[in-house]
């Protein structure tokens, strides 16, 4: 059903959306090629998250074209995306573990749905997994009894159990200490050699992503201000490129009125 | 879809559109029931769950129910001097309206109101999204045996908490006013009829169903409340907002249901 040999696994043309009458994406053209690993930056707020969620079919655009593994999701009907999104995996900002479930069943219930290999199988498919992560002495906590970085680890292994063709993962690093956030770095990298996987990481932490990026596309505000690979994006002379490069705040000449005026407005 | 600009209709289109999302999430829901595959361990599960968080309310409140009724017929009956009608009275009033209302109102507040709390978290959390990434749907994985769910056990419910209740209005009619047995419950078997049974049973079945759409679309369809909160405040307000309004929708369908019957 779905060509192999596909060279772009995302194709985004044109891509407009809206929260209401709030404009989040304007114009977002964007290739991601076989096995690469695609980084998404961009300030809190500026639409990653949200691009995110159109690439894998929880929003509807405006207007535009996004095509998954060749297919245009926006025509397809739920049968044929839940066809298409057996391909994929997703790791969510905040995990989105199911929280009546132990670990082990989280990441085993893809396996329970969509398999028919028996129980032992299963069990020995998820261990594996969550030795990758380092979880496999916590398998049978509940998600409230994890920490943040747990969790992150814990939906990144749900979200490769069925070894799919392409992650996605939000936020791998954030609130994270630097240790943690570097050991994932290397699992994400780890995952696109072994696994073969193309990996599309959002994520607003400098380091992690020119560690881990094959390309990157910076977002602000909802614009697609650049994408290409590391050596295009140091040697961009955009401001806002050149700024983010060097950690400075965006709006640095701040008028004391004017700020006051803001904090105070009615 | 594009509910974004559900917030711009006027009130009356937003609610019609809102009646056909909740009629959308029903026909769904009842095609992943029909069609394959079926799964039983979830449904038993969920008939569990509303049955175990009802049963005990239940039992109590048709125990009170069956002897303030017998109480209040009684007292009312000596009048015509026709006490011999008690076990009648009694029963017919359970089998035919409270058995089914008061057992829906309990199972709201009980069963109802937690599944909507549940499914809205799942909501606010992204696990119903995650779901939907995982190619499970939500239909089948989370509403299908809910809703069967609701359909097994309310009606079962009702069975216990009439049944209760005749038990209550037999100790209050027959063992502290000394109606004797045999007329309590001749009476009651001479008068009910078939068609009694069957509205107090197509009643639970409707309530049954009710309870739970309603629990359920309020909390899957979290996102798309028009006064936009979705973290805990938005969850908490939803999940009283399907309260009251399946409550009021219980008893708006009795009256129908009642005066379709009749
Ligand atoms: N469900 C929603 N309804 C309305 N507006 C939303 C919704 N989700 C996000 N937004 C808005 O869309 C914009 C982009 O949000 P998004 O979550 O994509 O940002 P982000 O780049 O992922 O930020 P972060 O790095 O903090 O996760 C924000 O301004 C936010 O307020
Ligand atoms: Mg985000």
């Amino acid at each position: 059903m779905i060509d192999p040999n596909i060279k772009n696994v995302i194709e985004i043309e044109g891509l407009n959306s809206y929260y209401g009458e709030k404009q989040i994406l304007s114009n977002i053209s964007l290739q991601v090629e076989r096995k690469e690993v695609m980084v998404i930056m961009g300030h809190s707020g500026s639409g990653k998250s949200t691009l995110l969620r159109h690439m894998i079919g929880l929003n509807t655009a405006e207007s535009g074209s996004i095509k998954l593994l060749g297919k245009e999701i926006t025509g397809l009907n739920r049968k044929e995306l839940y066809e298409l999104r057996k391909h994929i995996g997703v790791a969510f900002q905040n995990g989105a573990l199911f929280s009546s479930m132990t670990l082990q069943e989280n990441v085993e219930l893809p396996l329970h749905e969509h398999t028919r290999l028996d129980h032992n199988t299963i069990r020995i498919m998820s261990r594996l997994k969550l030795e990758l992560m380092n979880l496999s002495d916590n398998e049978s906590l509940m998600p409230a009894e994890l920490s943040g970085g747990m969790l992150k680890r814990a939906g990144l292994a749900r979200a490769v159990i069925m070894d799919p063709e392409i992650l996605f993962f939000d936020e791998p690093s954030a609130g994270l200490d630097p240790v943690t956030s570097a050991e994932l770095d290397d699992l994400i990298l780890q995952l696109r050699d072994a696994l073969n996987m193309t990996i599309i990481v959002v994520t607003h932490e400098l380091e992690s992503a020119f560690k881990i990026a094959d390309r990157i596309t910076v977002i602000d505000n909802g614009q697609q201000i650049i994408t290409g690979n590391k050596q295009t994006i140091r040697n961009s002379t955009d401001n806002r490129i050149v700024s983010m490069l060097e950690r400075r705040a965006m709006n640095e000449n701040i008028d004391a009125d004017d700020y006051l005026n803001k904090l105070t407005r009615s | 879809m594009s509910m974004n600009k559900l917030h711009a209709l006027s009130s009356l289109e937003a609610m019609l559109i809102r009646f056909g999302i909740a009629g959308v999430f029903l026909f769904e829901t009842a095609r992943t029931i029909v069609l394959p595959p079926y799964s039983i361990k979830p449904l038993i599960k969920q008939v569990a769950f509303v049955g175990a968080r009802s049963l005990l309310v239940i039992v109590v409140a048709g125990l009170f129910v069956g002897m303030v009724i017998a109480l209040q017929f009684y007292d009312t009956l000596v009048r015509f001097g026709s006490v011999s009608l008690l076990g009648s009275a009694v029963g017919l009033s359970l089998i035919r309206e409270l058995g089914p209302v008061l057992t829906a109102l309990m199972v709201i507040g009980r069963a109802g109101s937690a599944m909507c709390a549940e499914i809205g978290i799942m909501r606010v959390d992204n696990q119903i999204d995650a779901l939907e990434c995982m190619a499970i749907d939500p239909y089948r994985y989370l509403f299908a045996p809910r809703i069967l769910a609701g359909i097994i056990c309310v009606p079962i419910l009702t069975a216990v908490f009439i049944l209760v209740g005749i038990f209550g209005g037999y100790f209050v009619g027959v063992i502290l006013f000394g109606v004797s047995p045999g007329s309590y419950f001749q009476g009651m078997s001479d008068t009910i009829l078939n068609r009694d049974l069957f509205m107090g049973f197509s009643k639970s079945l409707v309530f049954g169903l009710l309870i739970v759409w309603i629990a359920c679309d309020k909390g899957f369809n979290l996102h798309l409340d028009k006064h936009g909160a979705y973290g805990s405040e938005g969850v908490s307000r939803i999940t009283t907002e399907s309260v009251v309004i399946s409550s009021i929708a219980i008893l708006f369908s009795d009256y129908l249901l009642s005066a379709l019957i009749l």
